[in-house]
């Protein structure tokens, strides 16, 4: 057990913890403070898994627009953050049911694949991947006309929100 | 001995190794106390900003400060800091005690992260980040969390209405900021702050003006500090997000909010003022830590300067200036150098360096004529009244029930 | 060093906790948040595949961008869409909006 495995396990815990109080506690903020544990935790394995970038993208994106977004929205709903009943509907041992064998049921079908206990390999020394990432995303033979596409998802999102939230203006 | 804080790391790595500590730790125990002094070294200096922020706003004022506690006042922040220390310190009933902890620490500590990637000579920096302008927009996010997260556990609704405008404040600048800092990027190259302090020969405020203009409005509106400070107005809100904090949980603030001005400073200098870049920085890095600090105190006295001239804001002026005039100026300047750059890549430099400057001169001369023309409509609009009616709906019904008492007394 | 069996493990821990999330949550909220840490699981396994088994094949990085702007438009657009419905019927339990219900 080296101390990489260590760091990992740690990290892992703590979001799979923040993860299930997300899914569990009552009062809806804490639940968004949790969520931004879970996501802060994700953003380090990014860390481990050598995408730095994605690990900073992630707190901006994640924690800087979506959670804080939520936030916005469980404050701006409060009459239901404050109902201090069952946050959970009645069939939730269903949910449990299906959500255990849903995991059981990966573990089963990951011992039968063959690559599952490859090591990381050694990227060469001055690999840059931001550099790939941004040739990528806008050269012709790579990614171009998806990240056009994602930017006019965005725009139509933003347009679509300011819509939906506008109202009447009675 | 040109080069003081690399000697050092380099003879307690010669100790420890000579301890018998493996490698994997040495490298371990000296980043922590890499970690512990620069921390510290950024506290005390947090402490005397207290005394220059005091001073320079006497002086601003016409006044004297602080002056009675050692020599010119020196040691006045000191009894502060005693005095915040023995201060009661009150939990607001029903607040959420965990939370309400948490989010001083959250102020305090994101001021002091910031400094991980200030490069504060070309060998002394904390951790040259391939993404370090990236990593100052995720940092500022986490301060916006804290900020929140005050508002909502002190359990006042002040607090909460604080929190909420400072939150649409940080979030709407976001954005001018991340598109004026993409611009020195373009320009350097990279996302590294260290790179891009390496590659100004010429400061990037020649090359970028706009940019820096914009980095330093929205950096002012990322901070809440006069005149965009509308989340702590103390005559209409009381103090905003901190009005139930006391003693040494205040004092957590305060000097966070003094810490980050400085360290936006100390980036505003890094990305336009060439950062550690000065005479015989290069063969000398010990010099390159003064041309940095003399920098980011320039830049400090700057932002305060702007503090103590400017009267607040509304809040409908703050989203307009955001949206309506440093986004779309923002989005042209990036578009406009990015286009010079491509296209003058190869020109010499000093031809490089006049059609920079001069497109930016251009765009600021065509968003002057242009922010004339909006002023001219807005003064028609405020100056006759039927467009007034229109644009203030409680403003024409009260005129109606103005109207119709007036009637009413009449018949 | 650390196996890909472990994200992989893990990432379909964080898939499972979410789904649980959505399917027993009540609030529609609190559902969003489980929709994300799902989307988050994928992400992690993206980049993971891309580390472990093609690191000279940016792909999986893309794949991860995309993702980021689908979740924050989805954001966007749902939580909007959870206040016109709160500022119509006052409720953002899922339960009660019950409009296509049998």
């Amino acid at each position: 057990m080296t101390g990489l495995q260590i760091l990992f396990l740690i990290i892992a815990a703590i979001t799979l913890g923040g993860a299930l109080m997300v899914v569990t506690t009552r009062n809806l903020i804490h639940a968004a403070l949790w969520l931004i544990l879970c996501l802060f935790g994700i953003a380090v394995l990014f860390v481990l898994l050598d995408a730095g970038f994605f690990a900073v993208a992630q707190v901006v994106i994640y924690i800087g627009a979506i959670a804080i977004l939520m936030i916005f929205a469980i404050m701006l709903t409060r009459k239901v953050a404050k109902d201090s009943g069952s946050q959970t509907n009645s069939t939730w041992p269903i949910a449990g049911i299906v959500a255990i064998v849903f995991f059981g049921g990966l573990v089963f079908l990951f011992q039968n694949w063959q690559p599952i206990h490859t090591l990381p390999p050694t990227l060469p020394q001055g690999y840059n991947s931001i550099e790939q990432l941004g040739m990528a995303l806008v050269s012709p033979d790579g990614f171009l006309i998806p990240f056009e596409v994602a930017s006019i998802l965005l725009l139509t999102a933003l347009i679509g929100a300011l819509v939906i939230a506008w109202g009447k203006n009675k | 001995m040109s080069d003081p804080v690399n000697f050092v790391a380099n003879w307690l790595k010669t100790v420890f190794t000579n301890w018998g500590v493996s490698p994997t730790w040495t490298t371990i125990i000296i980043s922590i106390i890499g970690v512990v002094v620069l921390a510290g070294v950024a506290l005390v200096i947090d402490i005397f900003l207290v005394w220059v922020e005091r001073k320079v706003v006497a002086r601003f004022q016409d006044r004297l400060g602080p002056n009675r506690l050692g020599p010119f006042g020196l040691f006045q922040p000191i009894a502060d800091v005693i005095k915040l220390l023995l201060k009661e310190d009150i939990t607001p009933d029903k607040a959420d005690k965990f939370l309400f902890n948490l989010a001083p620490v959250l102020a305090l500590g994101m001021a002091i992260a910031l400094w991980a990637v200030v490069p504060l000579a070309p060998t002394v920096i904390g951790s040259d980040l391939n993404v370090g302008v990236l990593y100052i927009v995720a940092i500022g996010s986490i301060s916006t969390l804290g900020i929140i997260i005050a508002g909502w556990a002190s359990n006042n609704k002040f607090a909460l209405v604080g929190a909420f405008r400072m939150v649409a404040q940080m979030i709407s600048y976001e954005i001018p900021m991340v598109i004026s800092l993409l611009i020195p990027v373009i320009l350097a190259g990279s996302m590294g702050i260290n790179s891009i302090v390496k590659s100004q020969p010429v400061w990037y405020i020649v090359l970028a003006p706009v940019a820096a203009l914009i980095f330093l409005i929205s950096s002012q509106a990322e901070l809440g500090r006069a005149p965009f400070d509308i989340s702590e107005a103390e005559s209409e809100i009381v103090a905003g997000f901190h009005i139930e904090y006391t003693g040494m949980k205040f004092g957590l603030f305060y000097a966070g909010e003094l810490l980050h001005a400085l360290t936006i400073g100390g980036f505003f200098s890094c990305f336009f003022l060439g950062g550690w870049r000065g005479w015989g920085a290069e063969t000398y890095p010990i010099l390159g830590i003064v041309y940095f600090f003399i920098k980011a105190f320039f830049m400090y006295w700057v932002i305060m300067w702007i503090k103590y001239t400017f009267p607040r804001i509304r809040i409908d002026q703050m989203l307009n200036l955001n949206w309506k005039f440093l986004t779309p100026l923002a989005l042209a300047a990036l578009i406009m150098t990015a286009l010079l750059d491509k296209i003058f890549q190869n020109a010499s430099s000093v031809v490089y360096i006049i059609v920079m400057l001069g497109g930016n001169l251009v765009l600021l001369y065509i968003a002057y004529l242009v922010t004339g023309i909006y002023a001219r409509v807005e003064r028609k609009k405020v100056a006759s009244p039927e467009d007034n009616r229109v644009n203030f709906p409680i403003k024409s019904g009260a005129n109606i029930v103005e109207t119709q008492s007036s009637e009413r007394v009449q018949a | 060093m650390i196996p890909l069996s472990w994200y992989l493990i893990f990432a379909a821990a964080l898939f499972c906790i979410g789904l649980f999330g959505v399917l027993a949550r009540k609030n529609a909220i609190a559902i969003f948040m489980g929709i994300e840490l799902m989307l988050n699981s994928v992400n992690i396994n993206l980049i993971a595949f891309w580390r472990y088994l093609s690191p000279n094949f940016i792909a999986g990085q893309v794949f991860t961008v995309i993702v980021f702007a689908v979740a924050a438009s989805e954001v966007a657009v749902g939580l909007a869409l959870i206040i016109s419905i709160y500022r119509r019927r006052s409720t953002i339990v899922a339960e009660d909006i019950n409009l296509l219900k049998f």
